[in-house]
């Protein structure tokens, strides 16, 4: 099967291992491998601004990634997911400015010990479900948050902790263009474990929790166990993007991960579709676009009418709250799968073009 | 040992502690008629402090006419979330109805920033005294005021909900919505009473609360501090939300003064209550008066 080009009409599959291959055809394969390389390219042809968004894109499509994991892969709501991100980008700079371990090591260090923060606040949930779950994660939100203001030591208390750029066996990267290719990397390590995690005895589990947890329980999967394990999971993968955004921005402050990065993270895997592995890129791409098409919009208004009675320019911050919010209203109304759902829609069409009905 | 602050700090945590019940109760209000989650308390809080202040500087109400057109005005906003942003999502998961009101609750904050600005407004004086003295003990009079219009609020309540015909409706309905559409009961119109009641509430506890302090966007703190008294309480009890309110105001206030007395960490009040939250969650999750949830196959 692996060696077609093309999808036969109709559903041939004999093998539990062709049901769950990655690139159902050689043509999607090499058409992956062409993007990425494709994207390789990208730091000497697109503008520093265009970078700076890729590598935002990269950053926080990890840590929703994980979001996922939890939310939509599990179908535990997690609402201190930023909580967790922050802490991995503290515990990095904690790390190389404490013991001096290079930065490469640093970034999945930060992950794994921001994965058992996570755990500890996964106890709970291995009892808890539904709204009662959020909530436990919202007051978590809130303590991680308070812990950031008052652990000195750690974090730096008021004083935003340094964090030193990247570099790999002594070779130090400098600027956004040699930046983007680590987050690239990362980024394609990190959705490649992923996918293959959903497509494990592992994953299947999670997904079995999500869809009914009794039955599932019943068929021998150990709720408490998988449902600590996401939660660990989706800890990892935000303590690896808060790494990468710590020696990305070289400074961590307090600021930023409070509850609106948690709204956005959940908007994220939202917009991209629950359950969905690369609508979770596609999702994080349409977010972090989302508050700069506010800036250009407020840009091609300045001075019209309609810029005088609204007052655009200074109030930029908060058209992008609002921006934010309704956008998660207008999908979860209107798109609740999200826009994973409309590309296959998309690919659908095509695929029946011209005689779709 | 500090006596005098000690009482000075267990009057303020009554206070604010009667406040957050009736916030809690409205919370739950809609929690037990509807089944959802409203992480947008407290912007309604907000919007309705936002609202009468608004009435009452730039048109010169005078407070015994804003009051009630806020409340009005707060009853037809609540039916119209309900309406055009709830009443789709009926039937979907958990998930998506708390991500609508969370972001309502973005929406708002943003929109009320942006209308009326980010700074602490102070809100007219009402009373004439500041002060009352009551046994040796200065307190406040809008703080005596504001016990007073919680108390009555929840009175109110208690006679909706055990001797009206809608409030008989509305518990029929919380407990089982098919067996209530079929007696007649309209789930719709109830579904948009609860929401238009706890708004009502919520934006009477919102006036309150700026009448102490002054209206500004961190009124909606309020809204986050339900979650610690309902928890408490028990989600879906209305009388445990008040008593969980109380004890989560009170538990503040011994926190802040543990904290300035003792222990010198600084901020305790604003965290004590998610530790406690947490903790109830670990042991009660079903809080203090809350039905427990038992699964059969």
């Amino acid at each position: 099967m692996a060696g077609q080009t093309l999808i036969p009409a109709g559903d041939f599959r004999t093998s539990y291992a062709a049901d769950t291959t990655v690139f159902p055809t050689t043509t999607s394969r090499n058409a992956m491998i062409l993007g990425i390389v494709l994207i390789c390219f990208a730091p000497h042809v697109v503008s520093a601004y265009v970078l700076s968004l890729l590598i935002q894109i990269g950053i926080f499509g990890i840590a929703a990634l994980g979001l996922n994991i939890v939310v939509g892969f599990t179908g535990q709501i997690s609402i201190g997911h930023a909580a967790f991100f922050g802490f991995g980008a503290f515990t990095s700079a904690y790390l190389s400015n404490r013991f001096g371990i290079p930065v490469f090591f640093c970034i999945p260090l930060a992950g794994v010990v921001t994965a058992a923060v996570g755990l500890i606040f996964g106890l709970p949930a291995a009892r808890l479900k539904g709204l009662y779950l959020a909530i436990a994660t919202l007051a978590a939100q809130y303590i991680l948050l308070d812990f950031f203001a008052r652990a000195e030591w750690f974090t730096g208390g008021s004083v935003p902790a340094s964090a030193e750029p990247f570099s790999i066996f002594g070779y130090m990267l400098r600027g956004d263009k040699q930046y983007f290719y680590v987050v690239l990397a990362y980024v394609v390590v990190c959705y490649l474990l992923v996918t293959n995690l959903i497509r494990s005895r592992d994953g299947r589990a999670l997904v079995a929790v999500r869809d009914h947890y009794l039955s599932a329980e019943i068929m021998g999967i150990n709720l408490t166990k998988y449902r600590t394990l996401s939660f660990g999971l989706a800890a990892f993968f935000a303590g690896v993007g808060g790494a990468l955004y710590a020696h990305y921005n070289q400074v961590v402050s307090n600021e930023g991960f409070g509850i609106d990065r948690s709204i956005i993270f959940l908007a994220m895997i939202i917009i991209g579709g629950l359950g969905s592995i690369m609508g979770t890129l596609m999702g994080t791409a349409f977010m972090v676009l989302l508050p700069e098409s506010m800036e250009w919009l407020s840009v091609a208004l300045r001075d019209s009418p309609i810029d005088q009675f609204l007052g655009l320019k200074n109030n930029i911050a908060f058209l992008r709250e609002m921006a934010i919010g309704v956008i998660i209203i207008v999908f979860l109304v209107f798109e609740p799968d999200g826009l994973a759902h409309r590309w296959r829609q998309i690919k659908a069409y095509w695929k029946l073009y011209p005689f779709s009905h | 040992m500090n006596t005098q602050l000690l009482i000075q700090l267990l009057v303020n945590g009554l206070v604010v502690g009667t406040l957050y019940g009736v916030v809690a109760m409205s919370f739950v209000l809609i929690y037990k008629a509807t089944q959802v989650v409203n992480f947008a308390q407290g912007e309604l809080l907000l919007v309705g402090a936002w609202v009468c202040w608004w009435l009452l500087t730039k048109y010169q109400v005078p407070f015994y006419l804003g009051m009630p057109i806020t409340l009005v005005f707060m009853f037809l906003f609540g039916i119209a979330i309900q309406i055009v942003i709830l009443r789709p999502m009926i039937g979907e998961p958990i998930i998506s109805v708390i991500m609508v009101t969370i972001a309502l609750s973005t929406v708002f904050s943003a929109l009320m920033k942006w209308m009326f600005g980010v700074n602490l407004q102070p809100f007219p004086r009402i009373f004439q005294t500041q002060n009352i003295n009551i046994l040796g003990l200065q307190v406040q009079t809008v703080y005596l005021m504001s016990l007073a219009v919680s108390v009555a609020m929840m009175v109110g309540m208690a006679w909706f909900f055990r001797l009206s015909k809608y409030g008989l409706a509305m518990r029929a309905t919380a407990f089982n919505q098919q067996v209530a559409q079929s007696l007649g009961i309209s789930v719709k119109s109830v579904f948009a009473m609860a929401w238009a009641i706890s708004a009502t509430v919520s934006a009477v506890a919102g006036v309150v609360v700026a009448v102490v302090n002054g209206v500004s966007a961190g009124l909606s703190a309020y809204g986050v501090k339900v979650f610690p008294a309902a928890i408490l309480g028990g989600l879906d009890s209305v009388g445990g939300a008040v008593l969980g309110g109380i004890i989560i105001g009170l538990l503040e206030n011994v926190a802040h003064f543990l904290d300035s007395e003792y222990l010198h960490w600084g901020n305790l009040y604003e965290i004590a209550p998610f530790y406690a939250l947490i903790i109830i969650l670990m042991i009660k999750p079903y809080g203090l008066f809350g039905t427990k949830d038992i699964e059969r196959v």
